[in-house]
């Protein structure tokens, strides 16, 4: 707030705390905080880039519901800027995967993503309709798509109401079809998706609180 | 038969010829030595010399010996480029730039959200790769960004 660098914050904050956990909204920040640290550091999301607690929720929440070897996923919404996307899918790529990635073209998946994903034999699929693909997928990984990434706000309306799930949608869903967002959501999932068996983003939020407390334990050398 | 260059630059007694540079990029050769009007050294360099095949740039650094690590950084730039170390006149050494495989402080991450161009006390640093298909690139090791083309533009 005085002006101070990130850097030395961490190095004050390091003689406080046995832990830091930093969200902040500059690329890579996190890792520099690592460096500058004496204490462990645990990344909350750092810009656009990773957000792997929130990945370690999701492939708890992925496992528990449906199941993570050979998956079929779709991830819509934001996947250029979406950090939580991003680490979600490499994650995913170590268990073998089908992706479908469904975004407007303005907010596609990195390319340097997909490369890596390609590399790794991660069939990748890339559209910008739910419906056409909303039959084929076990999990449905939503997330928002914010205003402040469209400079016309007629094009964000568009695109905010293209990708919505809604009780129509999951008509031709599979019955087993599981619905993941990391929230906060806006409308890109109706409310009547809430009571349906798809729905699953307040048990995923809820298992948040054990798998945070987990990995809190893990740096500290509670548990191993 | 001695290159027609060679007649625009006198022979040096003791130093280092960077040869073979691609054509246009001896400017950014001498900006990733880092070396500004502060180095102590006379250099003379020619820009589009007609070599034996194509154009190409040569550098000449005099009475100083510049260090591998530095001379490959040219690779980022100039993957054919070689080194000539002239002692009393004559090549007694010659190499092919190689290609390192991380560098940093040397080029600038073109993301602009990267924690490395804010104002915080570090350098940039990225880890190199070389394929058929990409050429050369540099993946940040900080914000994860890769750089594909443009690494002269964006040198420090
Ligand atoms: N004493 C010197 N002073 C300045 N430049 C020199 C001197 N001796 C050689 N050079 C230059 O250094 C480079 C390498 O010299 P060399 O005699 O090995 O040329 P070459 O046989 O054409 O080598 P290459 O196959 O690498 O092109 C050439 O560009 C040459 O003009
Ligand atoms: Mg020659
Ligand atoms: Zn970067």
């Amino acid at each position: 707030m005085k002006g101070e660098n990130l850097a030395d914050t961490i190095r004050v904050i390091s003689n406080y705390a046995d832990l830091i956990v930093l969200r902040h909204p500059l690329d890579g920040s996190v890792r520099m905080a690592a460096e500058f640290a004496s204490v462990p550091v645990i990344n909350g999301g750092d810009g656009s880039v990773h957000h792997p607690t929130q990945t370690f929720l999701d492939l708890y929440t992925i496992r528990r519901e449906s199941h993570l070897e050979g998956l079929k996923i779709a991830m819509a919404g934001d996947l250029k800027y979406g950090r939580t996307v991003h680490s979600l899918c490499h994650a995913l790529s170590l268990y073998g995967a089908e992706m479908t990635f469904v975004s407007p073209p303005e907010l596609r998946m990195p390319p340097e993503i997909v490369r890596d994903l390609q590399k790794n034999k991660i069939g990748i699929k890339e559209t910008d309709s739910l419906e056409e693909i909303i039959g084929d997928v076990e999990v449905l990984y939503m997330t928002r798509v914010q205003r402040e990434r469209f400079p016309d706000p007629e094009e964000y309306e568009k695109v905010k109401n293209r990708l919505r799930v809604t009780g129509d949608l999951l008509r031709t869903a599979d019955p087993d079809l599981k619905i993941l967002h990391p929230l906060p959501r806006v409308n890109e999932i109706s409310p009547e998706v809430d009571s349906t068996p798809h729905a699953c983003y307040f048990e995923q939020a809820f298992y948040g609180v054990p798998i945070r407390m987990a990995l809190l334990a893990l740096a500290l050398g509670v548990i191993e | 038969m001695k290159e027609k260059w060679n007649l625009k630059i006198q022979a040096i007694e003791n130093g280092t010829v960077i040869d073979h540079i691609k054509a246009g990029q001896a400017l950014n050769v001498l900006r990733i030595l880092g070396i500004s009007s502060a180095f102590r050294a006379t250099i003379s360099f020619v820009m589009n010399a007609s070599g034996a095949r194509s154009k190409k740039d040569v550098v000449k650094i005099e009475g100083k010996e510049l260090s591998v690590e530095e001379l490959n950084r040219i690779a980022l730039i100039s993957p054919k480029a070689t080194i000539n170390i002239i002692r009393d006149f004559e090549v007694v050494q010659k190499n092919n730039v190689v290609l390192p495989s991380y560098v940093e402080g040397v080029v600038r991450c073109v993301n602009s959200k990267c924690i490395s161009n804010s104002s915080e006390p570090i350098k940039s640093k990225f880890s190199v790769f070389q394929s058929e298909e990409e050429g050369v690139t540099l993946h940040c090791l900080y914000c994860e960004h890769v750089i594909s083309e443009d690494i002269a533009e964006n040198l420090l």
